[in-house]
């Protein structure tokens, strides 16, 4: 290198003629690792320990890392950027077993941010680069960035635990070293492709070997809706096991008479030809296509019996339960063996002396202004340090309960749009049975429901699991009845409720994974069941609601569509004007519906005002369908 | 540890400013061909390198890897590694980058370069012709594939990492106390190439053209480094040749001269069991006090396997080896004590 400077003329002298298509790549490069290094975060605890990387997704903040920079920093974090600037930031959702953490860093709504790529599309040696803080280099708030190979991927790296599984990851050579866990791989365009997240380590010491994984894009993007309901969330299982025989087939090897699947038809020696819309031809693609896919998911899964092809659709469950999820996250990360730590020195991060005089989060709930639940906002001019504060929820079971009451919050504001249903204290609903003449009545009262099919009667109270496990067409009475309480009163007084994320809906024939359209999920608890409404946020309607009773048995599943206004006492009602009640994948009866009606319109009692965030922490207390009663609604 | 071949190091200042022009020139090319018309032309080249690795799976455990890489050499299923401790079965398994398991046995090993020919039950994806093989210059751009640390499991792939021939000379390492059985000219990287589960692994250039072999994990004699190597085509391609010749390579003995005050048994203090077979394995009886072999911490029932980086398959092997060693050399020796694998070294 001495030599190479002082015979630096020629050098100059001896330089070949570049080709000018190089001179381009080389300046789209530096260009890419630009734009890539602003949206690259440098993230910290309170007190600067920590240090771990990030990258920017959105304007408004969102920014994904790792679960073991966050669990390391803490629920509220530091966060630099390449402007110079700290940021506050809160934890939004965690995926302890796929190591992710989607954080939220506030003070801006137009932070830089990194397109998503796909990373189904990178190919072995592709050129990638990483970009973060390693050793917390980047106290000084430049992220460092290095060029390398894609090593390797769909690689499987076993759990740490039961944790910390790496499934479907991308191996890379460009550096990754402790403080680059959380940060950005990216590819040439400068798009993620992946999260840097662990490293092979071995005698040469806590550095890079050149070997570093990175979880795939394309997972976190399954992920991504989920993380935003600030959850723990869980990984999947099938309840089925499969092993490769002598002939290279990959067969069930042990599956659970309980699960979906075998409700679905999955039986002992079925030949697993493609999974979730992939091609499974080993035992280790199927561990990496069920490591990617999050609890609670439908997947398409072909199987091959006796010469015959089919395809099941299968419901995935947890691997943990949610108190085995609730122990992991409250017990952290100590221990692990291969797993990389983020610097634990904390004078290696920057020293803040701002944060000396920070307050104490938890005592000072009283002290907090409100927060705008829309935007998640206080006043201008208060600090994003107490703002951070009070856009934290800790709730049992949630990385950040803040999150989960906003995303519904904003969906029972959408429904309220529909008509004001809770003017209503009955439905009535009159329609035929598809393709058919035979006259269908349906009337939900507060208490009851009763359905008139032809000349079969229906009637149901109170408990519902019963309807459930009878697998009958009386399962529309009481999938409606549970429609009929979220429009009349809102996610917040059914019961418990809680916001998923987004699911695919298997609303039509197709059993691809890829061509379903996915809607967000709320999930209540509901007399002896739990209720489950998929809504779809660009049309405004409610899609599916499902209804779970007892555990082994078929959920309800009642497909919603055709939307029609209705009016009733010269007020407008949406409503769906085709309901089909399915179990498992069984029709039990479509339904067009003719009219809507009330068969008393009451007076709708005294609406209180909304209330605002973070005042409690009781959600049934915010009247969230609330709207202005209009004139015109009478007691009859 | 800079270019020394003799009659590069004259011009060395120019070997460099080339070598920087160079790695300007192929870093910017690289990225053409991942972005630009070119698109995959460099990720062929990878895939086509992967068919011709394998990953080998063999003997292992107290503490052995029992994993490692080769490639395939001919089209009737030959395969180039290092020989080491994982080629100790009968039926080595060979998984090939399409995902086919097969068996390998040994044809023939190179006891000076400490490689050996396998030959598989099947015929390979696809194979290097060591007669096409490169020969790589300082400065050049490379790719390393291997199976490093086993991260390629079931039928995944082997790992491609990308790298810069820092240097071309020869090896002084060591492996433990073990000055390393090669020390001849060696490819010397600047990625982290040479990990667990490397060794035989492929050094390709940017053409996909075979450059070396990597070797096994050893350590720079004098800095204590991990070093990053690979054996050069050119060292190997003839004995290998005379290895699928069915020829026998014999352990050179241009090193390895009969010293003049040779060392012995008595010398060390070691005492062995009654040796009554012809191969009777170096079990030590008895270890003299105060001798050489006491103060290094020898202990009877210690298996000797190995003096220096010499294998001692038996007596006779231990006492034609101290033929080679003077009186006055320090003697490294790894014994099997118990379950153990230790090394003891005897100092003058």
């Amino acid at each position: 290198m001495v030599i190479g400077l002082c015979t630096g003329n020629a050098v100059a002298a001896d330089r070949p003629e570049v080709n000018p298509t190089v001179l381009e790549a080389q300046q789209q490069r530096v260009e890419a690792m630009r734009r890539a290094s602003t949206a690259t975060v440098a993230v910290f605890g309170l007190d600067g320990g920590g240090g771990g990387s990030g990258v920017l997704i959105s304007p408004d903040g969102f920014a994904l890392t790792n679960y073991h920079v966050s669990s390391a920093c803490g629920d509220h974090m530091r966060c630099g950027l390449n402007d110079g600037r700290m940021y506050d930031a809160v934890i939004v959702g965690v995926d302890a077993v796929g190591d992710v953490s989607l954080i939220q860093l506030l003070g801006r709504e137009d932070f830089p941010t990194a397109p998503m790529g796909d990373s189904s599309q990178i190919r072995v040696g592709q050129w990638c680069f990483s970009a973060g803080n390693p050793f917390g280099l980047a106290a000084n708030r430049q992220p460092s960035v290095s060029l390398g190979l894609i090593s390797g991927k769909n690689r499987y790296q076993y759990p740490a635990g039961t944790i910390l599984e790496y499934a479907d990851c991308i191996q890379t050579d460009a550096a990754v070293n402790p403080g680059n866990s959380g940060g950005p791989l990216f590819n040439l365009a400068g798009e993620i492709i992946g999260i840097n997240g662990r490293c092979s380590f071995e005698k040469r010491g806590r550095v890079n070997v050149g070997v570093g994984y990175a979880i795939s894009i394309n997972q976190i993007r399954t992920f991504l809706s989920l993380l935003k309901s600030g959850r723990l969330l869980d990984h999947a299982t099938l309840g089925a096991t499969v092993a490769t025989d002598d002939a290279g087939r990959v067969l069930v090897s042990n599956i659970l008479s309980t699960s979906d699947a075998y409700r679905r038809g999955l039986r002992y020696g079925d030949e697993v030809v493609r999974f979730a819309d992939r091609e499974v031809n080993t035992t280790n693609d199927f561990k990496n296509i069920l490591g990617t896919l999050p609890k609670d998911f439908r997947v398409p899964i072909d199987i091959r019996r006796e010469g015959k092809d089919q395809t099941l659709l299968v419901r995935l469950v947890g691997i943990h339960t949610s108190n085995q999820l609730v122990k992991i996250v409250e017990m952290g990360l100590d221990g692990e063996p291969k797993e990389e730590k983020p610097n634990e020195k904390p004078n290696e991060g920057p020293p803040d002396s701002e944060e000396k005089d920070r307050p104490d989060n938890r005592d000072n709930d009283q002290d907090l202004p409100q927060v705008d639940p829309e935007t998640g906002k206080l006043l201008p001019g208060v600090p994003d340090k107490k703002l951070a504060a009070a856009m934290l929820e800790s709730r049992v079971g949630f990385s950040n309960y803040f999150y989960n009451r906003k995303q519904r919050l904003d969906i029972a504001k959408r429904l309220s749009e529909w008509g004001n249903y809770a003017s209503l204290t009955s439905l009535k609903l009159k329609g035929k049975l598809a393709g058919e003449s035979t006259l269908v009545e349906l009337t939900i009262g507060s208490d009851d429901v009763n359905l008139l099919l032809g000349s079969r009667h229906f009637q149901y109270k109170g408990d519902v699991s019963d309807a459930i496990a009878e697998r009958r067409q009386g399962g529309l009475a009481v999938a409606l009845r549970a429609l009929k309480e979220l429009l009349q009163n809102g996610p917040e007084k059914i019961g418990e409720t809680v916001y998923l994320g987004q699911l695919p809906v298997y609303s039509s024939q197709s059993l691809k994974l890829s061509e379903q359209s996915w809607h967000h999920v709320m999930e209540s608890s509901w007399y002896d069941a739990k209720v489950r409404y998929s809504w779809d946020e660009n049309t405004n309607q409610i899609s599916l609601v499902e209804l779970f009773g007892d555990e082994g048995t078929d959920p309800a599943e009642l497909y919603l569509d055709n939307y029609k206004k209705f009016e009733i006492e010269g007020q407008q009602f949406m409503f769906p004007g085709r309901l089909r009640l399915q179990f498992g994948t069984e029709i039990a009866v479509v339904v067009d519906v003719d009219e809507l009606n009330s068969s008393q319109a009451s007076t709708p009692i005294t609406q209180p005002k909304p209330e605002v965030l973070p005042q409690t922490t009781e959600p049934a207390k915010v009247e969230s369908n609330a709207t202005e009663p209009k004139d015109g609604t009478k007691d009859k | 540890m800079l270019v020394t071949i003799p009659e590069r190091t004259f011009n060395l200042a120019r070997q460099s400013i080339r070598s920087l022009c160079l790695i300007m020139l192929l870093a910017s090319c690289t990225c053409v061909f991942a972005q630009s018309v070119q698109l995959g032309t460099l990720q062929d080249r990878v895939m086509g390198t992967e068919l011709k690795t394998v990953k080998l799976y063999g003997a292992g455990g107290m503490g052995l890897d029992a994993y490692q890489s080769g490639i395939f050499i001919s089209g009737d299923g030959h395969i180039l590694t290092v020989w080491s401790t994982v080629l100790d079965v009968s039926d080595i398994f060979a998984v090939t980058s399409d995902g086919r398991r097969l068996k390998a046995q040994i044809v023939g090993i190179d006891p000076n370069l400490e490689l050996a020919v396998l030959k598989a039950d099947q015929p390979p994806p696809a194979f290097f012709s060591l007669a096409d093989s490169a020969i790589a210059t300082p400065g050049e751009r490379v790719m390393a594939i291997s199976n490093l640390f086993g991260i390629a499991a079931g039928n995944e792939m082997s790992s491609v990492q990308k790298g810069v021939i820092m240097t071309i000379t020869d090896l002084k390492a060591r492996r433990g106390n073990f000055q390393s059985v090669y020390q001849g000219p060696a490819l010397i990287i600047d990625a982290m190439s040479n990990n667990p589960g490397a060794a035989g692994g492929a050094l390709v250039n940017l053409r996909g053209q075979l450059l070396g072999v990597l070797g096994k994990e050893l350590r720079d004699t004098s800095a204590n480094i991990w070093i990053n190597y690979a054996l050069p085509a050119s060292q190997f391609k003839q004995s290998v040749q005379s290895i699928l010749d069915g020829k026998t390579i014999a352990r050179a003995s241009v090193a390895r001269k009969v010293v003049d005050r040779p060392t012995s048994l008595p010398a060390l203090g070691i005492a062995l069991i009654p040796n009554i077979l012809s191969k009777t394995p170096a079990y030590v009886d008895l270890v003299e006090p105060n001798s050489r072999a006491a103060k290094a911490g020898l202990q009877p029932d210690d298996l000797i396997l190995f003096v220096n980086s010499q294998r001692i398959s038996s007596q006779s092997s231990l006492l034609e080896e101290l033929n080679y060693l003077d009186r006055g050399d320090q003697l490294a020796l790894l014994v099997q004590r118990g379950t153990e694998l230790r090394e003891v070294i005897v100092r003058p």
